[in-house]
């Protein structure tokens, strides 16, 4: 047992500094700062689903806001008309819109990349006219507001004993459910991808026709990640509309879709702490242009004016072209390259490291 | 009867807007086989240069050729720059480098120039003419005629001349044509650059009725979008005959099927049903994959 | 280990941060210093909406002319703005963020139904003001007796209509009505407010088309409008949307009586429709504020003092409707907060607002009055008829004010 740890690669114990930060955070931080953490974690969940279907099975979505909408709908509805519990309609909202998206993964099949983009994003477009159709189911315009959730009481007192200071308020118990969640989702999804589903996926993506002559159930496992990922979205849209405590059509714009994508491609596809890192340059980017920025003293006011009023629109259309021009695999395929041209230095000729697989390439 | 037909020949005049974009989006997409995300946003800007060239006290009709040159250099100084780095990358960098590109110029528009509406001239009155009872204005057919000229052009472009050819073997087959000696680089500048110009003509034609915004093109890009899908996104001829085709079918099913809210809903719908029913389109060909 | 590592974590981290903080508790409200004030909204200055986030730059302009000259009772407004985009979840965040970090006294101005709704709730557990709102939805003011935090400002939408409503029966019997709404909580205000205040005339209504804010343009609606026969429109629209319209439905080569509501009545928006082909006749509407494109205000002490003040705000359109708006609003906040004078309380202050207005606002049509009380939480009801005639609106007979319950 000891020999396993000692053996374990280096990548194993930074998940686990990484899992430590992330459950000590809301006795450190303050509570709205939890709650900015727990946003994180929601893009987290939504984009490991898109980083499923993009990254390892190769289908592009556009419109994977219009699946977090459906999950925050579902939530909100059996919450408000309904009154079930609101713990016990996140899975019933991933579990609705997982059906939706693997429904929706049939017709997908039809589609080459390129379509698939567009119809994709046709629908994001056209998801916030649909909400505001069906009135008396949707609330309308008027939208469904959710009362934000009492930690219960064991969860308090908890709380409270080890910070020795003030008792959990929701937005903090609120964290800790997205943070289970999204531990849940993250060990399913890495189980999913280490075993069969996602070798076949992978093969399915690196070359469709190949992967068919090999047996490979291409359309089923398509459909499969058109559904997984649609599952992921819906979760994630539930806990969205938990924590903002309001739905509305407005609040699934399309950018929040283009924020998803952005998010897995950014993050690193294919890899499996890409969505972590793309849920924190898509939530953070817009604060940081928009506010830090401003914020700081020392940059003549002419500049931050010019970014506060451009603002997020430009640094991130700018931001992208960058990153796509110079680092295409995202912030893991940067530090991928990185540490293995560092260990080729450090090593020397001749060595050829551990003899792990090269990172997947890009063929979408 | 009377609402009927001029529910048709009002489609018929949204149609010519949506043709006139979709005109550019073709053109790219047979310059190098993409859908180009920003094209709405590159027309709105060259609409606005225009504009601050008329209000500087330019003539409408020098501004107007000259915009069209200026959109022309964009269009290419755009490639050069930012798509030709990752012109062989996977079409998802592609699509997110021109998502990159469209919220790039829609902030800079809106940072430059401002959110309040303005008005554009035209050359067009807006006088109406009445078809049976159904009424259209000069300004609606200027912009179908527009279109049509357009399309026009590039038909004999790209059919009938040694460039328009040179270019479309650079997209269909960029390493046999590279083999040829074409310098299929600077072929894709050029499809971009003329798709630029195509797209700020639109902008110019169409401002005048959707009055100019920077959030102008957003409103129609998807029902252009539908329009090319509709007509087959490599053909010209299908893009205008796409762009009727959605504009009244998108006015009779709001008018009489499912209510005026859900517009673009009937276009999304279309969208969809083509790419699953018959990708290329009405006038496209089908694509042969090679294994 | 892997039990008590992320315990012993969290106690010594949690031991540093009740290190950091702890120290003296406030005595005042927070938000409040000896020298300033701090102010907070959440508003839409990019995205479909962008045009409305001029108002929050034209209120800033006011509150940098009060400080210039001194600010309130020796305290200077800070007044912080944060890009909503117009959606509910960035409003809910970016709100609480203001008020939870950046301890502002109380949120003003907000915009957007939407937004400010989902904020609403949050605000009012919280116990910090939700001053003057910038929309006209009635339930920001009819709501007050279960959102006791939360007031609005410009007259409600409801409102508006009904005085549509009069204005038809009176003028315009037996006219037939066709409705041209967006289909959001503002265009359905609105046609409620005019269904409401029809009464027993509500049949009148002939014809009703909503249109979406993703379409292409109105002209499918309006011919059916046309079609169904009617000789009265309105048009419940955002001001793109009504421009649009009017010159649609001049092209449409039919002439009917135009009712159109106050948020698109700028003159601006009037000469944006006329360049672009609207015929503009018999065009009624109603005004409560001066509009700064009008002539006859052009010696107006108020319409000076705004040119003066607007110079304070370098993106500001002097002509555009909106930024009046700002002004105004910023004005009846300043009244406010003198009034409380000393006692710089959330509490105070949003019972001073909710109840205690008797304010003459100098950018507001003479005889408007910014009033509330313990049972009136509408703050302006009064607003005058104003027929469209040769390049201007012309005030007709007096102000109606017109209370919605």
């Amino acid at each position: 047992m000891l020999s396993r740890v000692r053996r374990a690669p280096p990548r194993y114990w930074l998940v686990l500094v990484v899992a430590v930060l992330l459950l000590g955070l809301p006795s450190a931080a303050t509570s709205f700062q939890s709650s900015q953490w727990t946003q994180v974690l929601i893009f987290t969940i939504a984009i490991m689903g898109l980083n499923v279907l993009v990254g390892y099975s190769g289908q592009i979505s556009l419109g994977h806001g219009a699946f977090m909408a459906l999950g925050a709908y579902t939530t909100a509805i059996l919450v408000s008309r309904y009154h079930v519990d609101y713990l016990l309609t996140i899975p019933i909202a991933g579990l609705v819109t997982g059906a939706v998206g693997f429904l929706l993964g049939i017709p997908a099949l039809r589609l080459s990349a390129l379509y698939l983009a567009l119809a994709t994003f046709a629908l994001a477009v056209v998801t916030p006219s649909l909400i505001k159709r069906p009135e008396k189911l949707t609330g309308g315009v008027q939208g469904i507001l959710l009362v934000p959730p009492e930690p219960p009481q064991f969860a308090k007192d908890a709380f409270a004993t080890v910070t020795n200071g003030p008792q959990m308020t929701s937005e903090q118990w609120l964290y800790y459910i997205s943070l289970g969640v999204g531990a849940v989702l993250f060990w399913l999804a890495w189980n999913v991808i280490r075993h069969r589903p996602g070798r076949a996926m992978r093969a399915v993506r690196d070359g469709e026709v190949a992967a068919a002559a090999s047996g490979i159930n291409v359309a089923g496992y398509k459909t499969l990640a058109f559904g997984m990922s649609a599952f992921y979205a819906g979760v994630a849209g539930a806990l969205y509309g938990l924590t903002t405590g309001f739905v509305s059509p407005d609040t699934f714009p399309v950018e929040l879709s283009f924020q998803l994508l952005v998010g897995a491609v950014i993050g690193g596809l294919a890899s499996t702490v890409g969505p972590l890192l793309g849920g924190i340059f898509v939530y953070w980017l817009p604060i940081i242009s928009s506010q830090t920025i401003s914020d700081q003293a020392w940059i003549p006011t002419q500049i931050s004016d010019v970014f506060v009023k451009a603002g997020p629109a430009v640094t991130y259309g700018a931001l992208l072209i960058l990153i796509m021009i110079f680092a295409p695999r995202g912030i893991v395929g940067l530090l991928t390259s990185a540490y293995a041209a560092l260990r080729k230095r450090l090593l020397g000729p001749g060595e050829r490291g551990s003899g792990q697989m090269p990172p997947d390439p890009q063929t979408v | 009867m009377l609402d009927f037909l001029q529910q048709v020949v009002s489609g018929i005049a949204s149609g010519g807007i949506f043709a006139s974009l979709a005109l550019a989006l073709v053109l790219i997409y047979n310059a190098m086989g993409l859908v180009n995300f920003a094209q709405g946003e590159m027309a709105m800007f060259a609409t606005f240069i225009a504009y601050t060239l008329i209000e500087r006290g330019m003539s409408y009709w020098i501004a107007l050729p000259l915009t069209l040159l200026l959109a022309f250099a964009g269009g290419l100084i755009i490639q050069r720059v930012v798509i030709r780095p990752v012109e062989r990358a996977p079409v998802l960098t592609l699509v997110i480098v021109t998502l990159g590109l469209a919220t790039l110029i829609n902030g800079l528009a809106g940072f430059v120039f401002g959110y309040v509406p303005k008005s554009f001239p035209s050359p067009f009155s807006v006088q109406t003419i009445s078809i049976a009872g159904a009424v259209v204005s000069y300004r609606d057919l200027g912009v179908i005629a527009a279109s049509a000229v357009v399309l026009l052009l590039i038909y004999l472009l790209l059919q009938r001349t040694t460039l328009g050819l040179t270019m479309r073997a650079a997209a269909h087959n960029p390493d046999a044509s590279r083999l040829l000696g074409v310098r299929v680089s600077w072929m894709l500048a050029i499809g971009w650059g003329l798709a630029s110009a195509v797209g700020a003509l639109s902008g110019i034609m169409v401002a005048p009725i959707l009055l100019l915004e920077p959030n102008m093109m957003q409103t129609i890009i998807i029902y252009a979008f539908a329009a090319a899908v509709l007509g087959g996104i490599e053909s010209p001829l299908g893009a205008v005959i796409g762009g009727v085709i959605v504009g009244v079918t998108v006015n009779l099913a709001g008018a009489y099927l499912v209510g005026g809210d859900l517009q673009l809903a009937v276009a999304f719908l279309i969208i969809v049903a083509v790419l699953v029913v018959r990708p290329h389109g009405l006038l496209g060909r089908p694509a042969v994959r090679r294994v | 280990m892997a039990r008590t590592g992320p315990r012993l974590a969290t106690l010594v981290v949690s031991l540093m941060a009740l290190a950091a903080c702890g120290g003296s508790e406030a005595q005042t409200d927070p938000g409040i210093t000896s020298s300033s004030i701090k102010l907070g909204v959440t508003i839409a200055q990019s995205g479909a909406a962008a045009a409305y986030g001029t108002i929050a730059n034209a209120s800033n302009a006011y509150f940098k002319y009060i400080n210039d000259q001194g600010g309130v009772n020796g305290r200077k407004i800070d007044y912080k703005i944060l890009d909503d985009g117009y959606n509910p979840a960035k409003a809910v965040p970016l709100t609480k963020q203001l008020v939870e970090q950046d301890k502002v006294f109380a949120m003003f101005g907000g915009l957007g139904t939407q937004p400010q709704t989902a904020v609403r709730d949050y605000l009012n557990t919280s116990k910090v003001p939700q001053l003057f709102v910038a929309t006209g939805a009635t339930t920001f003011m009819a709501d007050f007796n279960s959102h006791q935090y939360t007031i609005g400002w410009q007259p409600p939408y409801q409102g508006e209509s009904r005085i549509y409503a009069k204005d038809v029966v009176a003028n315009h019997a037996g006219a037939k009505i066709a409705v041209l709404y967006q289909n959001d909580d503002y265009g359905q205000d609105y046609l409620k407010g005019l269904t409401d205040g029809l009464g027993s005339n509500a049949s009148m209504i002939v014809a009703k088309e909503s249109y979406d804010t993703t379409a292409a343009d109105t002209l499918s609606q309006l011919s059916k409008l046309k079609a169904s026969g009617a000789n009265t429109l309105f048009i419940f629209a955002t001001p793109g949307f009504t421009i649009k319209s009017l010159v649609i439905v001049t092209k449409l080569a039919w002439e009917p009586t135009i009712y159109l509501n106050s948020v698109s009545n700028p003159q601006v928006y009037m000469g944006l429709a006329a360049k672009a082909g609207a015929a503009l006749k018999n065009v009624t509407s109603v005004g409560y504020i001066k509009d700064p494109t009008d002539p006859q205000w052009a010696s107006d002490d108020g319409m000076k003092l705004y040119q003066t003040v607007i110079k304070g705000c370098s993106t500001c359109n002097p002509l555009d409707g909106f930024n009046i708006y700002g002004v105004a609003v910023a004005y009846t906040m300043v009244d406010v907060l003198k009034q409380a004078g000393s006692n710089l309380t959330r509490a105070n202050v949003i019972s001073i607002a909710s109840s205690g207005l008797n304010e003459t606002n100098p950018f507001l049509l003479p005889g408007v009055k910014v009033t509330t009380g313990s049972s009136d939480h509408f703050p302006i009801t009064q607003e005058q008829v104003i027929t469209w005639s040769a390049n201007g609106w012309h005030l007709q007979g007096s102000l109606i004010d017109e209370q919605v319950s």
